[in-house]
């Protein structure tokens, strides 16, 4: 059996695709495991963790990150939301009367990234709303990864791809969407890519990312 | 010159435009410890470009008026609880803003330019709440292409903690040269350091790269673990264990006020030792 979280790093390792470069902000450990799992199989592929405490892919800070992304450097980054709507825009400030804690690099990223992929583990009408109550950042998805679900964008909205598990998909989406008559399953992970989750990428993840690693992998 | 942490916090008034790394980068602590003993009010905190523990503590201690950040937050341990409670009550003023718009601003600083234009950033609900970025036409471009100009920012101070401080004033930050980046354009820099290191650093051709100048830096005082409960790589590492006890402890106001009694009114003194060779 695979746990959801080694499911969706598969998924993200798939979104990543031919990318030559994929970088990985803040409190992002699906798509850290995600990137390192992909590297595993490409070792070619560059990852670079702006979190990393030992070892810091940057010798000035996220500057350095954002200042590589202006200039066309990064393939692949990753934002989430808390709010995500269905013209792809993302808020992660306040939402509710609630106050998140911000919008970070979001605003810059997701319109200098050649491929940006919103990914969200909690997939509810909170989340996934018709409109967000304040866009952080505008721009063109690659693709929205949720704990449930993965869609695509179809230039103006999202397209259903797959479920990770039958459930009613459009009862628990917030905005509209295309979807094929009969959705398909997202594909399970395969031995090979769960041996080497539970080995060697386990062991890279787990310096940066403690809580993570121990909840997923009994690492301490 | 040689001074100890609440000697360095005493250089910080009251309503101070002051400039703090990120938890990951090496915050100077003992000196944050120092401003809440010294009861210090209506600070005005930029995050470089976001803030953490740091933060939270100032904010929780009633020292914070007015935030500018790219976003507030304990990392894996969670929500930044006394920020939160503190934004949705509307009692500290919260300025939003995008990370690479904080490095572009202190960039156009330490240049001495008034603004500098960022990529990116437009169709942000930031750009229409940020009177202090313009959206314009590139002036070097034949056709329609409009780029956000950012105004410099000058923070009236910056604090952060460094490995080494030496005999000459310089202090040494390794990779984390973004911090010379909000030195030189801050109008006055306190440092807190591990260890002093005899002679001139900027001689050392393998240290010189980590060095901030002495050119900057207004002053310095020794404090063992001054980042404590947050690491230095490869000295000490951020304590998890520690920053998700204060995330639990600081949900409510009386947890964080027990907090503050146990970690910063008792135990500050111990962090920055006056003992410490200077």
């Amino acid at each position: 059996m695979h746990s959801r979280e080694e499911l969706l790093a598969c998924v993200v390792a798939r979104l990543i695709g031919e990318a030559k470069h994929v970088a990985v902000g803040a409190a992002s450990p699906i798509p850290a495991t995600g990137a390192l799992l992909l590297q595993q199989k490409n070792p070619s592929l560059k990852v670079s963790f702006l979190h990393r405490r030992k070892g810091n892919p940057f010798t000035e800070g996220s500057r350095e990150l954002f200042d590589l992304a202006g200039q066309g450097r990064i393939d692949v980054f990753f934002l989430g939301g808390a709010q995500i709507d269905g013209e792809g825009s993302i808020n992660l400030v306040r939402a509710e009367g609630k106050r998140f804690p911000g919008s970070f690099g979001s605003a810059f990223m997701y319109s200098v990234v050649k491929k940006t992929v919103l990914f969200r583990e909690e997939h509810s009408k909170r989340v996934l709303v018709p409109k967000v109550e304040f866009v952080s950042a505008r721009g063109t998805p690659g693709a929205l990864l949720t704990g449930k679900a993965l869609f695509s964008w179809q230039g103006s909205r999202f397209r259903l791809e797959s479920t990770h598990e039958a459930g009613d998909i459009r009862g628990e989406t917030g905005f509209d969407y295309d979807a094929p008559a009969k959705t398909p399953l997202t594909p399970v992970p395969t031995a090979e890519d769960l041996a080497l989750l539970r080995s060697s990428v386990a062991q890279r993840i787990a310096p940066d990312y403690p809580d993570f690693a121990r909840r997923v992998w009994g690492i301490n | 010159m040689a001074a100890r942490a609440e000697q360095l916090a005493a250089l910080v008034p009251d309503g101070a435009f002051l400039a703090l790394p990120p938890d990951y980068s090496m915050p100077s602590m003992a000196v944050v410890r120092e401003l809440i003993l010294q009861k210090r009010k209506n600070l005005r905190l930029l995050g470089v470009p976001v803030l953490g523990m740091c933060a939270d503590l100032l904010i929780g201690a009633g020292c914070v008026a007015e935030v500018e950040s790219s976003a507030v937050s304990l990392g894996e341990a969670g929500l930044a609880p006394r920020f939160t409670e503190a934004v949705e009550k509307g009692e500290i003023k919260m300025r939003d803003a995008t990370c690479p718009a904080v490095h572009t601003a202190l960039q156009a600083s330490e240049k001495g330019v008034p603004f500098m234009p960022l990529r990116g950033v437009l169709g942000s609900d930031l750009v229409k709440q940020r009177t202090d970025w313009q959206v314009l036409q590139n002036p070097f471009s034949g056709g329609d292409d409009p780029i956000l100009y950012i105004r410099a920012i000058s923070p009236d101070i910056a604090l952060f903690h460094a490995r080494w401080a030496d005999e000459a004033g310089n202090v040494w930050v390794g990779r984390r040269r973004e911090l010379a980046t909000v030195a030189h354009a801050a109008k006055r820099t306190l440092v807190t350091y591990e260890e002093l290191k005899p002679g001139d650093m900027l001689e050392d051709e393998l240290l010189a790269p980590g060095v901030i100048s002495a050119a900057y830096i207004t002053a310095v005082a020794p404090a063992k673990r001054g980042a404590w409960p947050l690491g230095i790589a490869g000295v000490y590492d951020i304590d998890d264990a520690h920053l998700a006890q204060y995330a639990k402890a600081a949900r409510t106001r009386e947890g964080f006020q027990r907090y503050l009694e146990e970690f910063v009114c008792t135990a500050a003194k111990s962090y920055s030792p006056a003992s410490s060779p200077a």
